[in-house]
């Protein structure tokens, strides 16, 4: 009984998302990169939005995949093995001295 | 640099071996080094490229397929996915010994064509353009992979973040 209602909820759903402006899951996949770049021009980020308000799965989803983004990247930004943002000035000018020295 | 290097091959020793590499590179490429990119930037690209190289070199690694950790789909495109209820936040999870290890293990195990995309625009923070100049494939084939990946690690890294994980 739980399965059929689940299966009818899911055929509702595939109908909801033909409606005009409205994306199924499998369309809203290839928008995700280019909407968390910023990227989506601002027709595209409705539709992809309004895709978020009634989709739950995608919801969860979207949650998740920031959430495991978020994971790797502060797991790799640890203070001491982040490589100075500049050159350090003892190597800058060890660098441009060697490159004056003649035969190199 | 050995940190770049670090991240990229995941071991201390071809690390090392590869700022060894990269720095003879750069002293031999100083002619070549017309200052049209911060030196900081020339560096980094030679270190990467050399991380690269190595992780060509290496023996195959034990890794996923990459199709078994994408989304799933139904017959009428609804994407069939877990409830998601937050149970560790990162912040909470960066506060356990072992966080980093899990994670990097996780990137270790994706397919090498998508942890390396993963790895140079999330972790190196590089440009889309500057991925797809250091790999010789195009933005387009940077942005499939890149989104592959994130979506296999999403997979990967969902036992963590529900709190499965012992």
């Amino acid at each position: 009984m739980r399965a059929s209602m689940q299966k009818l909820m899911r055929r509702l759903h595939g109908a909801l998302f033909k409606l005009p402006l409205m994306i199924d899951c499998d369309e809203f996949e290839g928008f995700i990169l280019a909407y968390l770049d910023g990227d989506l021009p601002a027709r595209q980020r409705f539709v992809f939005e309004t895709h978020l308000k009634v989709c739950r799965e995608c919801r969860d989803y979207l949650a998740a995949y920031r959430a495991s983004l978020e994971l790797a990247r502060a797991s790799y930004r640890d203070a001491s093995h982040r490589p100075p943002e500049e050159m350090p000035e003892d190597v800058v000018k060890a660098i441009v001295a060697a490159r004056s020295e003649p035969g190199l | 640099m050995l940190a770049v290097a670090r991240r990229l091959v995941g071991d201390e020793a071809l690390a090392q071996d590869c700022v060894q590499s990269a720095f003879a590179n750069i002293f031999r490429g100083l002619e070549g080094f017309e200052g049209r990119s911060r030196l900081r930037t020339w560096m980094h690209r030679i270190v990467v490229n050399q991380a690269l190289m190595a992780l060509r070199q290496q023996k195959r690694r034990q890794e996923v397929s990459i199709d078994d950790l994408l989304p799933v789909f139904d017959e009428y495109q609804c994407r069939l996915q877990e409830r998601w209820t937050i149970n560790e936040t990162p912040e909470s999870l960066m506060q356990q010994a072992q966080t980093k290890d899990v994670v990097a293990s996780k990137i270790a195990a994706l397919p090498e064509n998508y942890r390396i995309v993963l790895l140079l625009r999330d972790i190196e923070d590089m440009s889309t353009s500057d991925a797809a100049q250091t790999l010789g494939i195009n933005e387009s084939n940077v942005k499939v992979r890149l989104h592959r990946a994130r979506s296999a690690l999403k997979t990967l890294l969902e036992p963590l973040l529900l709190g499965d994980l012992p």
